[in-house]
């Protein structure tokens, strides 16, 4: 059996624990927020009350899990300074996965077609979005992520007409990225992103460092040379 | 909970330095610092998406090092202790999820502590100011590149604000000059140094908030009698500037450093001086970066000796921010019989001096 802390924070914020055994995968308790500002606060607080519900502690996990964006800057960093710091204190190992594999990995269950796209809102107009296909029942990324203007998503061109968008990003732009209804407001989850990172350590897959995928730069400009006065 | 000698660890991420501390009572045991200075040197300043990316790489190892360097591990600890504010929104929020997991992850009682009362609480230290505890009529003079002040410590939980910076941060002020000048980033160390070659008399660069309007008196005080605005003065470099290239001569930078350099201690001092004579205050605790200014040191002693008032400055190592002086507090605090903060706390990047612990 193996048992995991996942957490996300690259849009809302959400954290659960899982226990993989013979019988699947199952979730022992998990927390998930609407609010997508306010992850420094209820992040690590929402860890110590999975382990109340659940009665375990750090000794009890075997791993760390954390979605590693793409996501807004200061609330990614927040459940990726969570997950690290936690790995570091209880001694585990920390694995990173991207958080549109999570809404993937929904979507593949919700039999997605043989390829699809996941999109998420970046803010100031911009989505995150990655193409994926639906590899017998698991989700495989085929490119991405990447930031874009929901328009210059060439979703004709990647999935053919008519293709299906999933995920809260697709949502708020439904002209450019025609949304599959049911996933119009689908956020990337922790229970989710747990779920498959457990099936890919079954298969014996690596996981990901815990390297952010800001996908930005900071808007830091360099200084123009100043202009002498003449 | 130990509370006659409390070992704490503390988190410091206000602004470019992460910093982690561990004090045993009023004992330091380590003080580990990582700056992402380096990373700011092309922009002329500080960028708080940097900084803040910096903290979430430079956290965990430097949690290591303190940890090694004082040759303690989590469990033995009675408390963490982090920076809740004042400073960068951004980066605070990298110290206090670090804090708060390490405080889930433990189980140790977790002290969201204020930024600036940390800057004074690093004097209790042993072998460092205030052995023997905060001296009656205390005041803090802190200059730094993200903040400017000057407080009233009545006790460690008694702080008042007499006086800030209404804009730049006087280190903030230092490297938009040394920018203007073309000495590089950070301007601190650079501008002090050519100040030496330069005469600080050349040119009279405006001392800002000085005026009767913002001055008031004693009885009446202004708006700002205490108070500094550096945005002024880095324009009148800039102005004196053109004016020598308007003319076709070259810039006597180490003039313009000097000068500069003389019209922010000067006011700086100027100021804290006043600020002292009318509240009493005759012990003053020099902290923040830019403390580490030669000349910033030498003025503030000269006038505070002829003011009878005796100036108190720690090691450079404990007036630049760091997690030594954020354990300190909370080390102090803990004594005192406080009680942790709430798991729930959120940042505040603008922290009043008077909340020196979030419950
Ligand atoms: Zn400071």
């Amino acid at each position: 059996m193996t048992t995991i802390l996942a957490i996300d924070t690259s849009a809302i914020a959400s954290a659960a624990i899982l226990r993989a055994g013979a019988e699947g995968t199952e979730v022992l308790a998990r927390f998930a927020t609407e609010d997508t500002r306010s992850h420094a606060e209820v992040t690590a607080p929402a860890v110590a009350r999975l382990l109340e519900e659940t009665g375990l502690s750090g000794k009890d996990l075997d791993a760390v899990v954390a979605g590693v964006g793409p996501g807004p800057f200061t609330g990614l960093r927040a459940g990726l300074t969570v997950a690290r710091t936690l790995g570091f204190a209880w001694c585990l190992p920390v694995h990173g996965v991207m958080s549109l594999d999570a809404i993937a990995a929904d979507a593949v269950a919700a039999g997605a077609p043989e390829r699809f796209l996941v999109a998420t809102d970046a803010r100031r107009k911009e989505v995150y979005w990655a193409l994926y296909a639906n590899d017998a029942g698991t989700p495989r990324l085929l490119d991405g992520p990447h930031v874009q203007r929901p328009a210059d998503v060439v979703v004709d061109e990647l999935l053919g007409a008519g293709g299906a968008v999933y995920g809260a990003g697709a949502g708020l732009y439904p002209e450019e990225l025609s949304p599959v209804e049911a996933f119009a407001r689908t956020q990337p989850d922790a229970v989710a992103l747990g779920t498959l990172a457990l099936e890919r350590l079954a298969r014996g897959e690596e996981l990901l460092e815990t390297e952010p995928l800001y996908l930005r730069e900071s808007d830091a400009q360099v200084p123009g040379p100043r202009k002498k006065a003449l | 909970m130990n509370r006659a000698e409390p070992l704490i660890l503390g988190i410091e991420s206000s602004c470019d330095e992460t910093g982690v501390g561990i004090v045993r009572g009023g004992t330091l045991l380590s003080n580990t610092v990582a700056s992402s200075m380096d990373e700011h040197v092309r922009f002329g300043g500080v960028i708080p998406e940097i900084a803040s990316r910096a903290h979430l790489e430079a956290i965990v190892p430097a949690l290591d090092a303190a940890l090694k360097e004082a040759g303690v591990t989590l469990d033995e600890l009675d408390g963490i202790a982090v920076t809740a504010g004042p400073g960068l929104a951004g980066a605070l929020m990298v110290g206090v999820s670090a804090a708060k997991a390490l405080a889930v992850a433990t189980g140790k009682p977790l002290f969201a502590i204020n930024h600036l009362v940390a800057h004074v609480a690093v004097g209790l230290l042993a072998e460092q100011v205030f052995a023997d505890g905060l001296p009656e009529n205390l005041g803090a003079l802190l200059v730094s590149g993200g903040h400017t002040e000057v407080l009233r410590v009545r006790g460690i939980q008694d702080v008042q604000m007499l006086g800030s910076t209404i804009d730049d941060a006087a280190g903030e002020a230092y490297d938009k000059t040394a920018r203007l000048l073309g000495l590089g980033y950070p301007g601190g160390p650079v501008i002090d140094r050519l100040s030496r070659e330069g005469d600080p008399k050349a040119i009279r660069f405006p001392r800002g908030l000085t005026q009767p309007k913002y001055m008031g008196t004693a009885d009446e005080p202004g708006p700002h009698r205490y108070d500094w605005s550096f945005s002024g003065l880095k324009a009148a470099v800039a102005r004196c500037v053109e004016q020598f290239e308007a003319r076709g001569e070259e810039p006597p930078v180490a003039d313009i450093a000097a000068s500069f350099q003389e019209a922010v201690v000067d006011v700086v001092t100027a100021k804290a001086m006043l600020a002292c004579k009318e509240h009493g205050i005759t012990e003053l605790l020099l902290g923040g970066g830019v403390a580490a200014n030669a000349r910033l040191r030498e003025l503030t002693a000269r006038r505070c000796a002829s003011a009878g008032i005796t100036l108190h400055v720690p090691p450079i190592s404990l007036c630049t921010d760091n997690g030594a002086m954020v354990a300190a507090l909370a080390s102090r605090l803990v004594m005192d019989g406080a009680e942790p903060s709430s798991l729930d706390f959120a940042p505040d990047s603008s922290l009043p001096v008077s909340t020196v612990l979030l419950p």
